[in-house]
């Protein structure tokens, strides 16, 4: 008794997609040595195979029909069936999760499979199922033939002569373009007030109170030694460049320049909290080592000597706002910022 | 009957348009059978996603930094004070039906789309496809990868939390440092103070109007051009400076490429919905005065920022006048970086003296300079993506910032220029080995491989 020729089922997809993956990566990386494709000239494909590997992968679709070769076809063509249905129910689960739950994880668990079922069934339609022809083409040069390079320049060359008066008029046509460039640049005038003492100036100015976050204002007993609050000129709570650090150290371990001794009343040194680097809030406070950090950057500055950086890429110490203590024993600032706060900028003099 | 009124629909617009002789040619046009020519189909189809999702965030984000007081479904930020942008951003994710499903499906597809522009180009660098003729498209697609950085740092600048208002400081920074302009730009770009309330209006045209625009323009003049100058040939049997070698779009290319647009979209759902990206309730609102540790910016931006962090603390003072430290490292470095990647084609001719078209790649091993070059470049870009981690790497290794930054700098000086110098090596001995095996059958392929250039290998 004859037996049928029985349909392979499944499996070739595994080999085929694998190998035509392994395959084309080695092909890539030039490391596989292939067998020549034809067997004339042996020597030429030969050597030409042992670069570049063969011209072409047979794929189950490149078998000629005939009795015994339905196999893999039938194999295939379940495999993109399954592959549909699972796209298909999967849509009808979103919507379903959709409609009721709506959860990220199922929404995105059964649109990926619903997408990915009809992905994968195009993928391996066209691999498994669509006869793979190889095609060459000449490629057209890209270069016009040189009879229309001349001729177009010719010709541009007859149209000019045919403009008449050209030097006047064309002086102002390139005026008139000109200045309707310069009617659109300056629509950027409706932003606002052009930048100017805003970059070097903040509300600190000699008199104003230190207050808190919540309004109220910093006596000299707020803070023991080595602690830190957040203090704002009186008026401007949540003044983003005029935010400063206030800092209680032990006066022992002071080392204020010459210039400036009394700036650090009773051990409170007070500095702008916006790096000097790149403008984020120096928020960190390291006690021991009398490090303010900024987070961003990493940069650190030595609270005891003028905030003065000493690691991290922050190349300017973080201006001081000077200090005293008035007769209710409450602090305030001697006058602005040693220097304009936050990141530098071309018209920043040292 | 559907044939019947399909070929009675061609011909009602053939004879008005006269388009079957354009899709005769289009449906046989010859696209090269290989892997790396899908990754700029991934950047393609990743815009076309983040186009999808991005109008159904549109419907739901207000553009407004109005500062407001939150009371609604989340009740951790409950009478907690907040942009009105953030609490846009709250409510999509907290209320709106697989909104925030969709925010992470957007975010996900971004950091995707800049990935594959990125393999992408290196698969063109890596293989000299950018000689001519394709020097345009080159500086096109680098264009490309320039306004997709642009937007994704816009795009998380959006919601106004803790993360991206330091970002959009840092970036205020980084703008500000320009010298003579730089006061002038970020007036332009932020406004006078960051953020101020012009801020996010701007950031958001920009998002979803001007840079998807100038992408979309400059996508269909990079596609045209490929279509023009057909797609090149890896080396191989028939592939030729004048012929392509390949599959014709239609069926099998077409099919393919459909089906790999929905096994993309489909992990980029997977992705959406079970890996959380961007938790900005977790982040809480932008406060002026709070920053946050561990504060990263997307990945595609993390070698800029591990080239401010590794820097050494200078300022350059041009008589009365300063040029920031953050200019050095986040503006000039990054415009060093495109400025050579933008003329790589024209020195390389210059060098080569070449005005050849050239339409068969060279394989990396035929090119040990370039593929060297581009190896240590990698490398040092590398070392700066985990340098703009240094806070997260000390931390997790237990040793301090200060140790972790010195090592980096160290490395970033020595590896990269090793690496180069081994894959040269290796290159030129690969390239020593094949003419080996190729003499004895094929001597004239010795005297191709000298000149780094494959022409005809078979003519079958």
């Amino acid at each position: 008794m004859r037996e049928e020729p029985k349909p392979r089922i499944g499996r070739i997809w595994l080999l085929v997609a694998g190998w035509e993956m392994a395959r084309s990566l080695a092909k890539g990386a030039g490391f596989l040595v292939a067998k020549p494709a034809s067997p004339e000239g042996e020597a030429r494909a030969v050597a030409a195979a042992a670069h570049y590997g063969p011209p072409h992968n047979m794929r189950d679709a490149d078998i000629p029909q005939g009795k015994g070769v339905e196999g893999p076809q039938i194999g295939a063509t379940i495999l993109v069936a399954f592959a549909f249905l699972v796209g298909i129910g999967s849509g009808a689960g979103f919507l379903y999760v959709y409609w009721s739950s709506a959860s990220d994880w199922l929404l995105g668990g059964t649109l990926a499979l619903c997408l990915g079922g009809i992905g994968a069934a195009l993928v391996f339609w066209a691999h498994l199922l669509v006869a793979h022809k190889e095609a060459t083409e000449e490629r057209p040069p890209m270069s016009s033939p040189e009879e229309d390079r001349q001729a177009v320049f010719e010709e541009f060359m007859e149209g000019k002569t045919d403009v008449r008066r050209r030097g006047l008029l064309t002086w102002l046509s390139a005026g008139a373009v000109g200045l309707f460039a310069a009617i659109f640049i300056s629509g950027f005038r409706s932003f606002g007030t052009p930048p100017g003492p805003s970059l070097f100036d903040t509300v600190w100015k000699r008199g104003q109170r230190l207050v808190k976050e919540d309004g109220t204002p910093v006596s000299i007993h707020a803070l023991e030694a080595g602690s830190t609050v957040i203090v704002f000129p009186e008026g401007s709570i949540g003044d983003e460049k005029a935010q400063t650090v206030l800092i209680r150290v032990d006066e022992a371990f002071l080392k204020m320049p010459r210039e400036n001794p009394d700036w650090a009343p009773m051990g409170y040194l007070a500095y702008s909290r916006v790096c000097t680097h790149a403008g984020c809030p120096v928020g960190l406070y390291q006690k021991q080592a009398h490090l303010l950090l900024c987070p961003c950057h990493q940069s650190s500055f030595d609270v005891l000597r003028g905030a003065a950086p000493t690691g991290g890429p922050a190349p300017r110490a973080l201006p001081q706002l000077p200090l005293y203590v008035d007769g209710d024993e409450i602090l305030r600032a001697a006058g602005p910022f040693t220097a304009p706060p936050g990141p530098g900028f071309w018209g920043l003099t040292a | 009957m559907i044939q019947w009124l399909g070929r009675k629909m061609a011909r009602w617009f053939d004879s008005r348009l006269g388009l079957a002789t354009f899709f005769r040619k289009a449906l046989n046009h010859v696209f090269p059978d290989h892997w790396s020519f899908m990754l700029g189909e991934i950047a393609l189809y990743s815009f076309l996603i983040l186009v999808f999702t991005g109008i159904f965030l549109m419907m739901f984000f207000h553009d407004s930094s109005t500062q407001v007081v939150y009371h609604g479904s989340y009740r951790a930020l409950d009478g907690v004070k907040m942009s009105d942008a953030y609490r846009s951003v709250i409510h999509l994710d907290f209320d709106v039906r697989a909104g925030n499903f969709v925010r992470q499906m957007h975010h996900w597809a971004a950091l995707i789309f800049l990935a594959a522009i990125l393999v992408h180009a290196l698969r063109i660098f890596f293989t000299a496809a950018y000689r001519k003729p394709r020097e345009i498209n080159w500086i096109i697609g680098l264009t490309l990868l320039l306004l997709a950085l642009a937007n994704g740092y816009f795009g998380y600048s959006l919601p106004g939390d803790l993360l991206s208002g330091l970002g959009m400081r840092i970036g205020y920074s980084i703008l500000l440092s320009l010298p003579v302009i730089g006061p002038w730009a970020t007036f332009i770009l932020f406004g006078s103070t960051v953020p101020s309330a012009a801020t996010l209006p701007r950031f958001y045209s920009l998002h979803i109007f001007f840079v998807p625009a100038a992408i979309s323009a400059l996508l269909v003049l990079h596609l045209g051009i490929i279509w023009r100058q057909y797609h090149t040939n890896y080396p191989g049997p028939g592939r030729t400076r004048r012929t392509i070698v390949g599959s014709r779009l239609y069926p099998s290319y077409a099919i393919k490429s459909i089906g790999l647009f929905f096994l993309l979209f489909a992990f980029i759902a997977a992705l959406g919905g079970l890996v959380q990206i961007d938790p900005i309730w977790v982040y809480g609102p932008f406060d002026p005065i709070a920053s946050m540790p561990f504060a990263q910016p997307d990945w595609y931006l993390g070698w800029i920022e591990g080239a401010m962090r590794l820097l050494p603390p200078f300022n350059l003072h041009l008589g009365s006048y300063l040029v920031p430290n953050v200019f050095f490292s986040a503006m000039l470095f990054p415009m060093l970086v495109f400025g050579v990647l933008y003329c790589y084609p024209f020195i390389e001719k210059l060098i080569s003296w070449d005005n050849q078209p050239h339409n068969v790649l060279r394989p990396p091993y035929l090119q040990p300079f370039n593929t060297g070059l581009g190896c240590a470049a990698l490398m040092f870009l590398l070392i700066l993506f985990f340098a703009g981690g240094d806070d997260v790497i000390a931390v997790s290794t237990g040793s301090s910032v200060v140790f972790i930054r010195r090592l980096l700098r160290l490395l970033a000086i020595t590896v990269p220029p090793l690496v180069g110098i081994a894959v040269y090596v290796l290159c030129k001995r690969a390239v020593r080995k094949r003419q080996r095996q190729v003499e004895p059958a094929q001597p004239e392929l010795t005297k191709v491989f000298e000149k780094g250039e494959i022409v005809v290998i078979d003519k079958h």
